[in-house]
């Protein structure tokens, strides 16, 4: 084989590698995207039940209970419009407190409550997930985002 | 004082790197390499001025001056003293310094030790590294100051994030660092040498321990951070494909494949056009990782501020410099003569099958971490996370494995299909009864694949010592086999952790047992602590296994600036894995919330990446030493 004949099998062959990247990764997009809900979204579009999501807004003020196995808790999470209950087994994170923003992961149930895996709690007081300043910017009942 | 010095240091600074790109630019376009040794000085004050104004910036926190605002934003004076000195870094102003700070110095430590590049490369390459570093410094001067003074001073700071006051910040960030921006010489080499058009052999040669440097610091960089999410994010997790995870993964997934490449290119003149746009690609993913962290568009710990300005301007500089290296790439790269040819089935095509692999992942990871941004600025919320990547990079990971294991049983140019099978049948074999042993404990599929094939692994990476005369291999090979090796034994880790892990979430009263894989755990009872600048209630745990007894102690932190608090976990650390116990709230009713975990193996994990860094510590020794040794030959000849 000729050295520019080499040259183009491998240029095309790096080339098939990016389009295999490529279809491997849009196809697993496809099912293993989760996406982000506040639960006015959810009273408005339906409930997303075949697939893992986010959740997110503000623990309800006076909403946190724990359950009597001492390890499960209910909340309730709310964007100001609508409310949606969520229960977690598991250590809720260190800045998980009611009034203050929280992102659930997990799965919404028939009746419309959601079960959380994973809860997502800002990491310091400057900051706020990116998704939820959006979803927040319009409710003036709740803290404005600082910064 | 300190802070307008320092100011002062960066502005200097940036003088010279616009000094220093202007006379390679005019060396090179008039062809006058003697100016070489004004570029070299010029190179290395400049680095050392970067390197001052770091250190300004660090003094400027340990002095706790609340005049400067970016102390009074990120530090509190009651502050132990290393988190005042690592803090300096532990915000987006201060961690841009330390970025620049090491490009400065990278370019410094070429214009030192950079001997065996021809003169009128190592300017072009010195003047590429001032390009760079000059958009960066106008990123800090213009946008960033870490030097700005607030009137009027505050008594006290606001303090640093707890979840950052832990030892790993003084390590973790100027590691990866040095391996993220290190990578900036690889790039400056390929822009040099395609200005130049002095791509070949010499060149990747003189590049190579270079790119090793960068890659072994990265490789450290991120078994670190793996290690310090691991124990300070209480989840029991040690990778989460954070995006700010994946920035850091990306620039080493390219450079891992650089570095075989480079070796093609050293040894074969083979994969010239290949290794340049890697060169080019391994920092543009270092960049466009900064750009995701700093830019303030990702949800992370890392991410300090959020400012759009900021995220155009490193943008800006992006597209300027990414696109310029690409633009050269596409008009020099005609110019560049195809290299030697090889067999498919050989050392070389097992080292292309390498590269088209990591290429793929690279490509999955980069389009699962930019995805939802794309798809934010289309009004679409989701997130990507771990179930796209083990599904989708999981499998080529393994296939990569299979090819690690194979590649260097392969010789140079040429092989025989069936000498080759003969030679990895020991491996093979070891796969296969791995794989056959591990259905009876059926682990799942990842797992189960992973398991086996790093057994096979294993075998295979120490395979080309084998029937050698141990005292005459070169230093070199013995690193490949020790990184090889560490990758064995880190995807056993990952495999086992995440087949293995047993875990136990309970609400338990003082003297209540709770299980956990082979462990029985006892709270004995809960009392206060005081530190430095928190207080904790810690609970005493005794572990049971047996006859064998240890006490931890996991507590509940309470920092005051800024008011937070923390879970510091607490580890146990056997043989055959680590005990794993986090201390949650406590039920209002005498019970407290324990989560214990049970990890089989799971410090293999880090204990490999060290080996993997270690390798590449045995083969940079090792070239070095044998350039010498030819250098020398080549003068006395």
């Amino acid at each position: 084989m000729k050295a520019k004949h080499q040259r183009l099998t491998l240029a095309l062959l790096a080339l098939g590698a990016i389009v295999v990247a490529g279809l491997l990764a849009l196809s697993a997009l496809q099912d293993q995207a989760a996406f982000f809900y506040a639960p006015s979204d959810v009273r408005r579009d339906g409930l997303p039940l075949d697939r893992a999501v986010r959740l997110g807004g503000m623990v309800a003020d006076g909403s946190v209970k724990r359950a009597a196995d001492g390890v499960t808790v209910h909340f309730v999470v709310t964007d100001g419009q609508a409310t949606t209950p969520v229960v977690f087994a598991g250590i809720v994170p260190d800045l998980f407190r009611e009034k203050s923003g929280v992102v659930a992961e997990g799965r919404f149930q028939p009746d419309g409550s959601f079960v959380a895996s994973n809860l997502l709690a800002k990491h310091d007081e400057k900051y706020m997930p990116p998704e939820m300043a959006g979803k927040m910017h319009e409710t003036k009942t709740l803290a404005a985002p600082s910064k | 004082m300190m802070a307008e010095a320092g100011l002062a240091a960066l502005w200097f600074a940036g003088a010279l790197a616009a000094l220093q790109l202007a006379i390679a630019a005019i060396a090179v376009a008039r062809d006058r390499a003697e100016v070489v040794g004004a570029v070299r000085p010029v190179a290395i004050v400049q680095g050392l001025l970067a390197m001052l104004a770091m250190a300004l910036l660090i003094g400027v926190f340990l002095d706790s001056d609340m005049s400067v605002k970016l102390v009074v934003e990120n530090s509190h004076s009651a502050k132990p003293w290393i988190y005042k000195f690592a803090g300096a870094w532990g915000n987006h102003e201060g961690s841009m310094l330390l970025w620049v700070t090491i490009l400065g110095l990278a370019g410094g430590a070429v214009a030192i030790f950079e001997r065996s590049l021809p003169e009128r490369t190592l300017i072009a390459t010195l003047g590429a590294q001032a390009a760079i570093a000059l958009g960066f410094y106008a990123f800090l001067l213009f946008s960033s100051n870490p030097f700005a003074r607030i009137a009027p001073a505050p008594a006290d700071g606001l303090g640093l994030n707890p979840l950052l006051q832990d030892p790993g910040l003084a390590f973790h960030p100027p590691t990866l660092y040095t391996g993220y921006v290190g990578l900036s010489v690889a790039f400056s080499f390929a822009v040099g040498a395609l200005v130049t058009r002095d791509v070949g052999p010499a060149f990747a040669r003189a590049m190579r321990p270079w790119v090793l440097i960068a890659w072994i610091f990265l490789t450290l960089g991120i078994t670190a951070g793996s290690y310090w999410a691991y124990y300070e994010l209480g989840w029991g997790g040690w990778w989460f494909w954070d995006p700010v995870e994946n920035a850091s993964l990306m620039p080493w997934l390219a450079a891992t494949a650089l570095l075989h490449s480079v070796t093609v290119l050293a040894t074969r003149d083979g994969l010239r056009a290949w290794t340049v746009m890697l060169a080019v690609v391994a920092f543009s993913m270092s960049m466009i990782g900064t750009f995701l962290v700093r830019s303030g568009i990702l949800t992370s710990v890392h991410a300090f501020a959020v400012d759009p300005e900021r995220g155009a301007f490193i943008l800006a500089l992006l597209a300027i410099y990414i696109g310029g290296a690409l633009a050269l790439f596409a008009g020099r790269i005609g110019t560049v003569r195809a290299g030697t040819t090889f067999d498919p089935v050989s050392r070389e095509g097992g080292l292309v099958a390498n590269n088209l692999l990591l290429s793929v992942i690279l490509g999955i990871v980069l389009i699962g971490t930019l995805y939802p941004i794309v798809a934010a600025s289309f009004g679409v919320q989701l997130s990507v996370g771990p179930p796209f990547f083990n599904k989708a990079a999981g499998p080529i990971a393994l296939l990569l494995v299979a090819v690690m294991a194979v590649g260097p049983l392969l010789r140079w140019r040429r092989d025989d299909t069936r000498a080759m099978i003969r030679r990895a049948a020991g491996p093979i074999a070891v796969t296969i009864l791995a794989a056959i042993a591990l259905l009876f404990v059926w682990p799942g599929v990842l797992p189960w694949a992973g398991l086996s094939l790093a057994a096979g692994l294993a075998v295979a990476s120490v395979a080309p010592l084998w029937k050698r005369n141990l005292r005459r291999t070169p230093l070199f090979t013995y690193g490949m086999v020790l990184a090889h090796l560490g990758i064995a034994v880190s995807l056993a880790g990952m495999a086992s952790d995440s087949a293995f892990t047993k875990e136990t979430l309970v609400a338990v009263r003082a003297g209540e047992p709770a299980r956990v894989g082979p462990y029985v755990v006892t709270l004995d009872g809960i009392s206060p602590v005081i530190g430095e600048n928190w207080s904790a209630l810690e609970a005493r745990l005794t572990a049971r296994r047996g006859d064998a007894a240890r006490i931890l102690r996991p507590q509940l932190r309470f920092f005051t600036n800024p008011p937070t608090n923390t879970n510091e976990s607490a580890i146990l650390t056997v043989a055959d894995g680590q005990l794993y116990t986090v201390l949650g709230q406590p039920d209002g009713q005498g019970r407290w919330q324990l989560r214990l975990w049970w990890k089989p193996f799971v410090t293999l994990i880090w204990f490999g990446g060290a080996m993997i860094a270690l390798g590449g510590l045995l083969s940079l020794v090792g070239r070095l030493r044998r350039e010498r040794r030819v250098a020398g030959r080549e003068v006395w000849a």
